[in-house]
């Protein structure tokens, strides 16, 4: 009995960090930044290339200056 | 169409748009025009970061000379989007929620420069004169109820 209850415990924590996981991994792909040009192309640069590693941190910012006080 | 003063616009652009939280309207050096928030340090450090954004972005690109002259960006986070739009003479950074509608805050925005440069958003639709044939159906249509 114990055992079943500590083997269903141990389940639903597996799931948890595993959906945790997936949903931070999601999240992250979410993150990217969309340049458009004067003549209508579009360049996008998504999260995990070094162009976005440099944009996404100045973007953060922008956020944060219209939601806290800096 | 009159020029609309910035302050008004960004009102008009915060009623329209509720995806919007924050918005600054900047002129060409950089100096806020009009700002959504109330207090002005914060204004000037959204639009200090939304210009460092904008200019990373354009060096990125190799600079402002560079390979074509970058008009506008959307940057997409976790927890909000950044839009940064620019026309000849000022630029417009915006913060909203995340997952907005990317299309309509661009047409927004730039509906909201629009108004400042006091530019013609829609020609008016002309009255077309009605041609010849048109007005012959509509005569043989008079005709026939008549008689009917």
């Amino acid at each position: 009995m114990a055992r079943g209850r500590l083997l269903t415990g141990a389940v639903i924590g597996a799931a948890a960090v595993a959906g945790a996981l997936m949903w931070r991994r999601r999240s992250r792909k979410h993150d990217h930044v969309d340049l458009y040009f004067a003549d209508g192309s579009m360049v996008s640069f998504e999260h995990g290339s070094m162009d976005a590693e440099r944009l996404l941190p100045l973007a953060h910012d922008v956020v944060a200056a219209a939601r806290f006080a800096v | 169409m009159r020029a609309m003063k910035p302050a008004q616009a960004l009102a008009d652009l915060t009623e329209i748009s509720a995806q919007i939280e924050a918005a600054v309207i900047l002129d060409s050096s950089g100096a806020v025009l009009a700002s959504s928030m109330a207090e002005m340090p914060r204004s000037e450090s959204l639009a200090r970061a939304a210009r460092q954004l904008f200019t990373a972005a354009e060096e990125t690109m190799g600079g402002p000379g560079g390979r074509e002259k970058l008009v506008q960006l959307q940057a997409a986070l976790p927890d909000g989007c950044v839009f940064v739009v620019r026309d000849e003479d000022r630029v417009v950074a915006a913060v909203t929620t995340p997952d907005p509608t990317v299309g309509l805050v661009f047409y927004d925005l730039k509906t909201c420069l629009r108004h400042v440069a006091g530019e013609e958003l829609a020609p008016k639709p002309k009255a077309r004169d009605r041609s010849k044939k048109a007005e012959a159906a509509a005569a043989a249509e008079e005709t026939e109820s008549g008689e009917g």
